[in-house]
């Protein structure tokens, strides 16, 4: 091999630098779901808890579209079997009311910010 | 078994058919959605002011009902935010004036024309403004990109842009939690109570200024818009303009 002694080291160096993630973090903390506080009044949220868990901002990002752009202000539930009014705050958050403990808790731990609330005031 | 001619079309007979009833019953249980039953609902919304009855009193109320409830700020400079507004006859109507009408200077409440032919909704490139079937132009503030090609498009200065973040300006304790601020670098203007009527209310200038703005299906001969415009002479804004303005001043 030509110039064995400067490629070998340098994918060497490429080797370690490409998988610096894993052992940087090597002996870290494993990711731990979060404790969040739940509303006492309910045991389900709109559709399950796995579906709130995973889609919820899917959800989210429907509703204001069919809401503002639609004209329709109701969703119906498959769980529930009802219709409930598309709205963050007065829905949503009239079960959640506690924005610390519930959204914040997880959107922390996960690093994601989202600015709904930057426009949509909740009670203060 | 033995296909033939006859068969083939019989099954393909019964595959279409099937074809044609599956979806309706798919969709046959309750709707995903579905508006408020109480909501008002009109083929055109529309709305007429009567200048002879705006006293000072009237406008002022009428203007702080709307920018209590949509959270408008006030802002002291021309970065201002205006939903409703008061101009003199001359600066609205000048096209159908004179320098020695005696109204020239009678200040007249004022606000977005929510046209039938926006131009504010044709050059928006995000389509954050867009025209709702009642004829609303309504803004979707989740979209806005703050280009203010609306604010050039509108011939009638109905749109204001906010320059500052509008919380800065507002009262944490006076913020009507019902509807949301927004965000600096948005664009914003009147949207004929559109959520208000969604949910069977009648826009708020209207109910403040009881007797003096008349709203109402404009395609309805029956509705009270449509009455008073039929007993009076009214003008609307730059009608050469062609952008079919829906807020019609009597005079």
């Amino acid at each position: 091999m030509y110039n064995a002694k400067y490629i070998i080291p340098g994918l060497i160096i490429f080797a370690l630098l490409f998988t610096f993630p894993f052992w940087y973090n090597l002996g870290a903390d494993a990711y731990e779901p979060v404790e969040l506080e739940l509303p006492e009044d309910y045991d389900d949220c709109l559709e399950s808890t796995e579906y709130m868990r995973t889609e919820h901002m899917k959800m989210l990002d429907e509703w204001r579209d069919i809401y503002v752009r639609d004209g329709y202000q109701m969703y119906w539930s498959e769980l529930k079997e009802q219709y409930f009014l598309m709205s963050l705050t007065k829905t949503c958050m009239d079960c959640h009311d506690n924005k610390e403990e519930f959204c914040d808790r997880c959107h922390d731990q996960t690093a994601v910010d989202p600015y709904c609330w930057d426009c949509h005031h909740i009670e203060p | 078994m033995k296909s033939n001619r006859r068969k083939f079309i019989k099954f393909a007979g019964l595959a279409a058919l099937g074809w044609s009833i599956c979806p309706s019953l798919a969709g046959a249980g309750p709707s995903r959605y579905k508006r408020i039953e109480e909501g008002l609902r009109a083929e055109r919304w529309a709305m007429a002011i009567d200048t002879t009855k705006l006293t000072q009193e009237v406008m002022e109320r009428a203007i702080a009902a709307c920018h209590e409830l949509h959270n408008v700020p006030r802002i002291e400079s021309d970065k201002n935010i205006k939903w409703i507004w008061v101009e003199t006859f001359y600066n609205l109507i000048y096209d159908q004036s004179h320098p020695y009408l005696q109204e020239r200077q009678l200040p007249v409440l004022t606000l977005c024309n929510h046209c039938d032919n926006p131009p504010c909704v044709r050059v928006c490139p995000t389509k954050a403004t867009f025209s709702r079937e009642d004829g609303i132009v309504l803004m979707d503030f989740h979209r806005c990109i703050g280009c203010r090609f609306c604010m050039a498009g509108c011939p009638f200065g109905a749109r204001s842009f906010n320059y500052y973040d509008p919380k800065l300006f507002l009262d944490e304790d006076e913020i009507n939690r019902d509807f949301p601020t927004r965000d600096m670098g948005v664009v914003e203007k009147c949207e004929f109570c559109a959520h208000l009527l969604d949910q069977g209310q009648r826009p708020a200038c209207v109910e403040a200024a009881e007797g003096v703005l008349f709203f109402g299906d404009v395609r309805d001969p029956e509705s009270e818009v449509r009455q008073v415009l039929g007993e009076r002479y009214s003008l609307v804004r730059k009608p050469k303009l062609g952008t079919e303005p829906q807020v019609y001043y009597l005079i």
